[in-house]
């Protein structure tokens, strides 16, 4: 089973919610990702977004946006990200999910992108600029190589995209909680439980909810109507304010990620978790 | 082919998923509404008592003769209203999101150009307008933001990455996928997601069917070439696609060498980039072997880019157009050229596709025809010239 549905398996059972931290691969450099991700395993997280940083991050605010800068000035490279996720590997139990665009897959060869995090013990694949339609060859790619495709639903997804989605999605259905670019928000939208409700009757993956997760409170709220939340930019705000002190910047980022993943223990059960 | 969305395997749509039923919308309105015949009397009736359509094909005796070769004609988009081709695409987009019900058009701009025509769209249309345009682009070209302001529309600079052409297209879609509702992104060339090659293409070919009446007209006959600047590739594009069908006559596309191509400094990515992703389109892009994108360096800020309409891509692997590139410093001498000789000033951008006729005419027998799209003229550029110029432009 690939590691994405056995977390998520075991999370139902307990009823509990997933809390998926996303870092900026090389910010500031390889080795911090490598502290970082193994300081997140520690403190709750339940699976790790490694984002690739990217010169052209269109579904991206400012906070990562910046986090890619400083990713690529460092000079990281995709070898660097693949030999990475590797060591990872053998050093934490949790599912390691690649979000990238769609532009250094196309580069490297989709097929070869797909084998070599096959090799390093990727779980999962997120690609923001690659929706359903252009997504067939990759599917099947990583269908054949045990990798969860994931994809993204907006508000703006009409009923007929959800179904469409929901059918050939993996590991869970990232809902993006507002019509806009990462970043972190004050509060959630009013119209996410709808939203969340919409998707719900389409699948029965679990639903995560990403962009604009800024803090317990939101994370709380969000975590409400769905089976987990990723985040990014507040995480990468954090890190980013201590960037010259690597340790003091593990520990803030560690006390984070134990304050959220307090404040999500603390919501209410959904349905689709009782049963 | 038609309305796929795909030249062959380039273009499609490579965007957020919060774009995808926009573009669908978009896709939707544009196919019910192009052939409508309330749609294409409005649209004509502004390109003709507005813009000032159609635009002469002029002869250009003096340059003809300076050359010693073959006849060049230019098709003078220049003489448009706001001074390019790029009014022709504007007018129809800004068009088409009234007719979507649409409060708000956004635009991104490098030189200036293609935000000035928006920014006139919009307020002979009434709409809301903002422009995004790169910080540094902005302030190279702070006369256009003034220009834009002018006419009502808000200037937004964007700071990110290269901070210009490339990053202020990043920003503009950024913001639409925030505002879609009410939103309309006009692009401002060929590029980017379907169906924005195709429409823009259609916007533009208003060119290439005036320029063939007009030669058929003058000269009883079908060019043997078509030349035309490519950054995006929307003139180039408009003069090209109505002659696709007419093998005899060869198309040509010209694009920026900038400081050579060998120096890496340059904007070219059919004659020297290679195949990627980039604003929702698979196509020709300079990039690293990562896929990172990379920065483009031309003279010419409207050819400022590292990629390319998808299809341009596909024009090249087909063999229908051929590409190829002239410097920063070919360009000049062309700009300076045509001046002098026509008292055409061109724009930096159509002197690419003048400085590549000078080297073609001469070797051409005289009863060979030229087709140049002077796609812009060149007011907007003089300062930079005699800057240039003065710092010893060439070198």
């Amino acid at each position: 089973m690939n590691r994405i549905d056995g977390v998520f398996a075991v999370l139902r059972k307990k009823g509990k919610k997933a809390l998926i931290p996303y870092v900026a691969c090389g910010d500031p450099d390889i080795k911090f990702t490598e502290k970082l991700v193994s300081v997140l395993a520690d403190s709750g997280a339940d699976m790790v977004e490694l984002g690739i940083p990217y010169s052209d991050p269109v579904a991206d605010g400012p906070t990562i946006q910046k986090a890619s800068v400083r990713a690529l000035k460092g000079g990281v490279t995709l070898e660097n990200i693949f030999a990475l996720a590797g060591r990872l590997r053998k050093k934490v139990d949790i599912p390691l999910i690649i979000m990238t665009y769609y532009n250094p897959v196309y580069v490297m060869g989709a097929e070869n992108f797909v084998k070599k995090a096959a090799a390093a013990g990727v779980d999962g694949l997120i690609i923001p600029d690659l929706p359903l339609e252009e997504a067939y060859q990759l599917k099947t790619l990583a269908d054949n190589n045990g990798i969860n495709l994931i994809f993204l639903v907006a508000p703006t997804s009409t009923k007929e995209r959800i179904q469409k989605i929901s059918h050939v999605a993996r590991g869970f259905i990232y809902c993006v909680s507002v019509a806009g670019v990462t970043g972190a928000r004050q509060k959630v939208s009013n119209s996410l439980e709808g939203f969340l409700n919409r998707i719900r009757t389409q699948t029965s993956l679990p639903l995560v909810v990403g962009f604009g997760i800024s803090s317990p409170d939101t994370a709380q709220k969000a975590a409400q109507h769905a089976d987990g939340v990723i985040v990014g930019s507040a995480l990468i705000e954090r890190i980013e304010k201590n960037i010259n002190d690597s340790r003091h910047a593990l520990k803030t980022a560690s006390d984070f990620i134990r304050e959220l993943k307090k404040a999500i223990a603390n919501c209410k059960l959904q349905k689709s978790c009782r049963n | 082919m038609v309305n796929s969305g795909y030249f062959g395997e380039f273009g499609g749509r490579y965007v957020p998923e919060t774009l995808m039923s926009a573009l669908t919308e978009l896709e939707e309105a544009y196919e019910r509404h192009v052939n409508d015949r309330g749609f294409k009397e409005e649209l004509r009736y502004y390109l003709e008592q507005y813009v000032g359509r159609p635009t002469p094909l002029y002869y250009a005796e003096k340059l003809t003769r300076h050359l010693d070769g073959a006849k060049i004609y230019l098709k003078r988009e220049d003489l448009n209203h706001t001074g390019a081709h790029k009014i022709n695409n504007c007018l129809g987009q800004v068009l088409l999101a009234k007719r979507m019900g649409k409060k708000r058009i956004i635009a991104e701009t490098g030189a200036g150009q293609h935000g000035v025509a928006t920014a006139t769209a919009a307020a002979l249309l009434d709409f809301e307008c903002d422009v995004f345009m790169g910080e540094e682009d902005a302030r190279r070209q702070a006369l256009n933001v003034f220009r834009m302001e002018l006419l009502g529309a808000r200037v937004i600079r964007v700071k990110s990455g290269t901070k210009t052409l490339k990053d202020a297209t990043n920003e503009a879609l950024r913001n639409w996928v925030a505002t879609v509702e009410n939103t309309h992104y006009v692009i401002g060339s060929v590029v980017g997601p379907h169906p924005y090659p195709s429409m823009v293409r259609d916007f533009q070919s208003i060119i290439g069917e005036e320029a063939k009446q007009q030669i058929l007209r003058m000269e009883d006959r079908l060019p043997d070439y078509l030349i035309a600047c490519v950054g995006g590739g929307s003139n180039s594009m408009g003069l090209f696609y109505p002659f696709k069908d007419q093998e005899e006559v060869q198309m040509i596309g010209v694009e920026a060498a900038g400081k050579g191509i060998e120096t890496g400094r340059h904007a070219a990515p059919l004659t020297a980039g290679s195949k990627g992703v980039l604003h929702g389109a698979l196509s020709y892009v300079l990039q690293d072997d990562d896929g990172q994108i990379l920065p483009a360096h031309s003279v010419s800020a409207g050819l400022d880019y590292p990629g390319v309409g998808p299809e341009h891509s596909y024009f090249k692997e087909s063999g229908r157009a051929r590409y190829t590139a002239v410097t920063d410093e070919e360009a000049l001498e062309a700009f300076k050229l045509l001046s002098r000789l026509e008292g055409i000033i061109p724009a930096l951008e159509s002197a690419h596709a003048v400085a590549y006729a000078c080297k073609l005419a001469p070797e051409l027998e005289k009863d060979k025809i030229i087709i140049i799209c002077l796609s812009g003229r060149g007011d907007k550029d003089v300062q930079e010239v005699s800057f240039l110029m003065g710092g010893g432009a060439g070198e």
